[in-house]
């Protein structure tokens, strides 16, 4: 029933089903999940798709026990997801580590809504940037991408799948409640046309083969569970054949591997949209529903000829750090506008190295910028 | 920023197996064990030796191909038993064994998933996964290691310890009771319900055998000696002191109620096959119910108009 798995076709969908269309056209095949507003919309479309394309829908006890489960049914060949908002985000991490440890692909969805603790169950947040990148303890790389529209909710779930598979992790899609609640036109190409990575299988005997080879730029293709190759996969350290232990010798190896695999992959991962970046004097710096605003404040200005950029941030980890260096030594201003109290601000400020003034837009939540209070804030610097 | 590293000695394959060809297949179990795990890390007179070894026997009498088994474990000295087999194994978070192992069955119908954990990875921390995992019937078989205690961290309370027990956080003595663990197990939905102690091998690999031939959740519990975390301050002896008592406290009562099994300090040990029904199990249902109406309904249910 291929017709199923891809909906080609235009839809008129928010960005939640959308994330959940993106991953049926991904192959992804089992979801286990918690309800949490406002995500709950991404695990009704799959209770409702995934039985239709023979893939397994499961709700589970809590969100500790979601992670759990689609690490295990990553390991078990399936193509797998979860997804929830910060409170469920925050019990994850804890497997959030374990599969970033055991390289073991699938993808989180977060859409972000008001915190800390409870919160804004309903309204829009984007307070768990640093949180996806730093929030399960210990040192790893992270990706996580930033739709700005259901649209992209379906392409970035896509892609997000794509970077799993490539880079052997836990990829994140860290969407917003504006964007998660919000109907707009989806466009899903013909199947044919989608770029989808497969789940590689190792091809190298079992005497030869090491599932955690940390050698190369790029994980090893992944045993998974029935395939004879009886690979011990552990959240401990472990050396290159899986086995735990606890040195630091290998303790180097295994965190410097889980980290350089994206530092050095970065170039290829990160991913920017921009307006004017080459004749700008003010650039501003947003991601997810904020940059859909920001990009009407631009545009207002250009228009008027005022000389001002946008840097759209579709991959919010990694970070564009050597690219915000190079605008930064040209542009009186940064300004960032985003829904908490300073995240990705301090990214840019950091990498901006004190040659510009960056500028943070802070909103605690519940409501997003509006175009003029960015026209007003960047006026201030031409 | 200027990053300094140590330089790093790469991985040495060869030399690694080496190390593995010295003593790997002396034993006529090692085919069952990882090259290079053994010695394990267990102290002397621990039980889970007994009951690794029984698992085993148990793959072998039922002939099952090691590539159809999976072992999956949490933490703590029995997380540490999937490790040492040679088969896919998956040693997880802290009680969460039962919440991974459930994605690898429903990915895998077809494999034999079992967990091994310990009874406060199974019963404390991860006890909500558990009754959950019980209720919805997934295939797995669980075996919970019970030695009253933490033994990995050192000795202290647990969920099972009995009332006035000692530990190290309890050192005048425990004020909780423990839980019944095969009540708890049967009153969650498990097919099969069995304890038995690691003096109990032959029983144990009976039923450990039995559960390869149910589909749904089993359970076993194998009470099993800790002579250093628990049976020390509770004045046990070592571990061979503790099989002469598992020896003497343990009833052998096949069927009986599960709500007559509670272990106490010093008291009767009841063990058994407790429980052994059917019921379709999570997948079953799943496939039965959900897929087969999905698959009768041909229009596909997406708002979108064909381009």
């Amino acid at each position: 029933m291929p017709e199923k798995e891809v909906l080609t076709g235009e839809h008129f969908i928010h960005g939640d089903a959308a994330c959940a269309e993106g991953s049926l056209a991904a192959g992804c095949r089992f979801f286990a999940g918690y309800p949490i507003t406002p995500a709950t919309e991404v695990a009704e479309r799959m209770a409702r798709r995934l039985p239709q394309v023979g893939g397994v829908y499961i709700q589970m006890e809590d969100e500790i026990a979601s992670m759990a489960a689609i690490l295990g049914a990553s390991w078990g060949g399936s193509k797998s997801m979860t997804a929830t908002s910060g409170p469920g985000f925050s019990l994850m991490m804890e497997n959030i580590g374990l599969g970033m440890m055991t390289e073991t692909p699938c993808v989180v969805v977060n859409i972000m809504r008001g915190g800390p603790s409870t919160g804004l169950p309903t309204l829009i947040g984007q307070a768990d940037v640093m949180q996806a990148r730093w929030g399960s303890h210990g040192d790893y790389g992270c990706i996580a991408l930033s739709p700005s529209s259901p649209q992209e909710c379906f392409d970035l779930t896509i892609e997000a799948f794509n970077l799993a598979e490539i880079y052997r992790q836990p990829v994140f899609v860290l969407g917003d409640e504006v964007v998660g609640h919000m109907t707009e036109k989806v466009v899903i190409p013909p199947r044919e046309k989608l770029k989808i990575v497969p789940r590689q299988s190792p091809n190298a005997p079992k005497a030869d083969y090491l599932p955690f080879d940390t050698r190369g730029d790029l994980p090893p293709p992944m045993a998974v569970v029935g395939t004879g190759y009886h690979v011990h996969v552990t959240g401990l350290t472990h050396d290159e054949r899986g086995y735990p232990v606890i040195t630091d010798e290998v303790q180097e190896r295994n965190v410097r591997h889980l980290v350089d695999k994206i530092r050095r992959n970065a170039h290829n991962i990160v991913r920017v949209e921009s307006i004017g970046l080459e004749d700008s004097e003010v650039v501003v710096v947003a991601y997810g529903c904020t940059a859909r605003v920001a990009r009407q404040a631009v545009e207002d200005l250009r228009k008027r000829g005022y000389r001002v950029g946008l840097l759209r941030l579709v991959t919010v980890w990694p970070f564009p750090s050597q690219l915000i260096r190079q605008i930064s030594s040209r542009v009186r201003a940064l300004i960032v506008p985003e829904i908490n109290y300073g995240q990705i601000a301090y990214e840019v400020e950091r990498t901006s190295c004190g040659q510009t003034q960056v500028v943070l837009m802070a909103l605690m939540g519940g409501a997003m910028h509006t175009p003029e209070e960015i026209v007003e804030t960047a006026s201030e610097f031409l | 920023m200027i990053v300094k590293l140590r330089d790093l000695r790469p991985f040495d394959k060869n030399a690694a197996e080496d190390l593995v060809k010295q003593d790997h297949g002396l034993h006529p179990d090692d085919r069952y064990l990882k090259p290079g795990r053994i010695p394990h890390i267990w102290c002397p007179g621990c039980g889970l030796g007994v009951v690794l070894t029984t698992f085993i026997d148990a793959v072998r009498r039922k002939n099952l191909a090691i590539d159809e088994c999976a072992v999956v474990s949490g933490i703590g000295c029995t997380g540490r038993v999937a490790g040492y087999l040679d088969m896919d194994t998956y040693h997880t978070t802290h009680g969460r064994a039962i919440p991974f192992a459930t994605g690898l069955a429903l990915a895998r119908p077809d494999i034999h998933v079992t967990v091994f954990s310990g009874d406060g990875d199974l019963f404390a921390i991860g006890g909500n996964h558990l009754i959950h995992a019980a209720r919805r019937n997934v295939n797995i078989k669980v075996i919970c290691v019970n030695n009253f205690n933490y033994g990995m961290t050192g000795g202290q309370v647990a969920p099972t310890t009995p009332m006035g027990a000692k530990t190290s956080t309890t050192p005048l003595g425990n004020a909780e009771p423990g839980f019944n663990l095969p009540y708890l197990a049967r009153a969650s939905g498990a097919v099969y319900v069995a304890r038995w102690t690691t003096f109990h091998p032959r029983q144990l690999a009976h039923s450990i055998a039995q559960t390869f031939d149910k589909k749904g959740f089993t359970f076993i519990e194998t009470v099993a000696p800790c002579p250093t975390g628990y049976g020390r301050p509770n004045k046990l002896g070592a571990g061979l002191d503790e099989m002469r008592y598992y020896k003497e406290m343990s009833e052998i009562r096949n069927g009986a109620d599960p709500a007559e099994a509670a272990i106490t300090l010093k008291g009767k040990i009841v063990v058994g096959t407790f429980v052994d029904v059917e019921r379709p199990d999570f997948i079953q249902n799943y496939t039965d119910i959900i897929l087969a109406k999905a698959q009768s309904r041909a229009k596909p249910s997406g708002e979108g108009r064909a381009a």
